[in-house]
């Protein structure tokens, strides 16, 4: 059994680390503060190739492995988890759909310009009454002739308004159930097709959230992706995959509060002795390197199993669910740590425990995950 | 325009650490990285090739893993790579690395020029790069920040320390360059994977034309007794005010205070 990243994964891991250092961490803290999306750093990762990592050169990618591109999830949130998901949105729940499931033509109109980092991408599933009960849906496509006629609405969508690409699912049969959703390829700039407002969250304010307007979108047939009534299915694998994103950006925020937690109780000294010489807070460091070590390997696993071609849902699942609740505890333990200052917004960590929080919730809550591994394990 | 870029593999620390018995670098458990201002060495050699065409090798002496420097070079666009890596060369100061690389550089064939960063972050000696030019008999202009080429003439920009001159020559010439010079790019994901699956030759001792006892230990003059960490100043003290005139009067108080005025 291997534990070790080899040499290829060991530079892009470097790679992204410096970019992330150097191009994402100056401005983090601000962007937070401002809730403001950095288009420069978005368009700075794709001339980097962040977005092609994992994808056939034949399509504008650098064929490197999927554990090499969750690295760069890892990384990136390490120091930003808003620029980290910015990335996993575009290529785990965009990229890699028109990828496992587009006609040859599709993936180099839509594939190619994501992979080579000219467009980002987005999905549009939730709705406000279809959050875990994604089958519900409300957006509903009705074909005519060449072409379907799209109505609806979709919320909580990253990079939405920034993204040129979004993969939407709708309703294309309803008496079918989930057998009756259908998937679209659809462009910023078709007719009808519009964004509301800019949603204010919690946490990872350097990401995009917004509403995806659908009014009478004339949307061709070419862009379906997948077959009608495929919808659900690769709206089902396609989260299978962006779980283990979303488990490496937990990874990133708990890797990061680590280091931090590590760094200011060396530093800081109370009774006369650095805070990191009373057993207590050492043993808190303890507790939260062994945590995030576990998550590590439980996410590395999920996404070597992706990279061998064996199935990876469960996994997927386990790793997400660990690592977002790891996340939160340590986020929470270094806040403690800090102190009082871990409360304020002049230190790091607070940001990162109100980022840490959208892990256990989006990608499937981690309740629901308890349900994709539960019935696993019951089969 | 063939241009030759020495580089050198360091630890990735400003607080180098030495062992105190055998007055070398600790390189254990410090990851490495290409000396900051040999970037900036590739970068110029490539801007340059991007300007008027040509090649860019870049060259390093050093143990094997120091092909991991050089692939992060040919990531960031250069053309070629050369590790010069023998036993032989262990414990070479900075006269019997440069004898090497000269003669390394003698090896590749016709050059135009070499550029080389103004120093290494760890032995600070800013010595490799001129002695190469010494040993080829070449022209040679350290610490520059600007380069203009023009047919066989070479225009450049140099810093002292009492402003900067600008300096014409012609190739082949030798330069080292400062910091200021550009902005090193960064390697993309495609580079990164072309340059990782890149075969690294690798030249010995056996392979260039060099008298043995100008190698490593043996050729190298300069024994090193003992290297420390200077102990840290005691750190000054900060008078803060809100006028320049406040933040005197403060000054001159502390000064009678302490019978200095």
């Amino acid at each position: 059994m291997q534990f070790q990243l080899n040499e290829e994964q060991i530079m892009m891991q470097k790679l992204v680390h410096d970019f992330a250092e150097k191009q994402v961490a100056p401005g983090a803290a601000e962007r937070d503060a401002k809730e403001e999306f950095s288009r420069e750093i978005a368009d700075a990762m794709g001339e980097m190739g962040f977005t092609g990592i994992c994808f056939p050169e034949k399509y504008g990618g650098a064929e490197a492995d999927v554990l090499s591109y969750i690295l760069a999830v890892e990384e990136l949130s390490r120091v930003d988890a808003g620029v980290g998901i910015t990335l996993s949105a575009t290529v785990s729940l965009c990229a890699w759909p028109i990828y496992a499931y587009g006609t040859e033509e599709q993936k180099q109109r839509f594939l190619v310009p994501l992979a080579e980092g000219t467009k980002l991408g987005a999905f549009g599933l939730t709705e406000p009454n279809a959050g875990t009960d994604a089958a519900s849906q409300q957006t509903v496509a009705v074909a005519k002739g060449d072409h379907y006629i799209l109505n609806g609405s979709k919320i909580f969508i990253t990079n939405a308004g920034e993204a040129e690409i979004y993969v939407v699912f709708a309703i294309t049969d309803r008496s079918k159930g989930v057998k009756g959703i259908t998937a679209f390829v659809m462009e910023k700039g078709m007719p009808g097709f519009s964004f509301g407002k800019k949603e204010h969250k919690l946490g990872i304010h350097s990401s995009m959230t917004n509403e995806l307007i659908f009014q009478d979108v004339k949307v061709p047939k070419e862009n379906m992706l997948g077959k009608e009534g495929e919808g659900f299915k690769i709206a089902m694998s396609t989260l299978d995959g962006g779980r283990i994103g979303v488990a490496a950006q937990a990874l990133g925020i708990a890797q990061a509060a680590l280091e931090h937690s590590i760094k200011y109780s060396k530093e800081r000294v109370q009774f006369g002795k650095p805070i990191a010489n009373n057993q207590a807070i050492a043993f808190m460091l303890a507790d939260m390197a062994t945590k995030v070590d576990a998550a590590r390997l439980l996410v590395y696993r999920a996404a070597y199993l992706k990279d061998q071609g064996l199935p990876y849902s469960k996994e997927a699942a386990m790793a997400k669910m660990f690592a977002s609740d790891i996340a939160m505890e340590v986020t929470s333990d270094a806040i403690q740590i800090f102190g009082g200052y871990g409360y304020s917004r002049e230190y790091p960590v607070e940001r990162l425990m109100r980022d840490a929080k959208i892990t256990q919730i989006y990608e499937g809550t981690n309740q629901v995950q308890r349900i994709v591994v539960s019935a696993s394990v019951l089969r | 325009m063939e241009i030759v870029v020495c580089v050198k593999q360091v630890p990735d620390t400003t607080e180098v650490k030495i062992d105190p018995v055998t007055n070398t670098l600790i390189r254990q458990g410090v990851p490495s990285i290409v000396n900051p201002f040999d970037k900036n060495a590739v970068e110029a050699a490539i801007q340059l090739k991007e300007k008027h065409g040509g090649k860019v090798t870049v060259i390093s002496m050093g143990p094997p893993q120091a092909k991991d420097a050089l692939k992060e070079c040919l990531a960031m666009g250069a053309d070629e790579a050369l590790l010069v890596s023998d036993r032989a060369f262990g414990g070479a100061d900075t006269l019997a690395t440069s004898y090497t690389l000269a003669a390394a550089i003698r090896k590749i064939g016709k050059v135009d020029m070499i550029i080389c960063g103004k120093q290494a972050i760890d032995g600070d000696t800013a010595q490799v790069g001129p002695e190469i030019a010494e040993h080829l008999d070449w022209a040679q202009v350290t610490c520059v920040f600007k380069i203009e080429v023009d047919g066989q003439k070479v225009r450049l920009e140099r810093e002292h320390d009492e402003g900067y001159e600008v300096i014409e020559t012609q190739m082949p010439v030798l330069l080292t360059v400062l910091k200021s010079i550009n902005e090193p790019r960064y390697s993309t994901v495609k580079g990164t994977m072309k340059a990782n699956r890149r075969e690294i030759p690798v030249l010995t001792a056996g392979d260039m034309e060099v008298d043995p006892q100008h190698l490593g230990l043996k050729g190298s003059p300069t024994q090193v007794r003992r290297i420390f960490t200077p102990k840290q100043r005691v750190q000054g003290e900060l008078i803060q005010a809100d006028s320049s005139r406040a933040a005197a009067s403060m000054l001159v108080q502390k000064l009678s205070e302490a019978k200095l005025v």
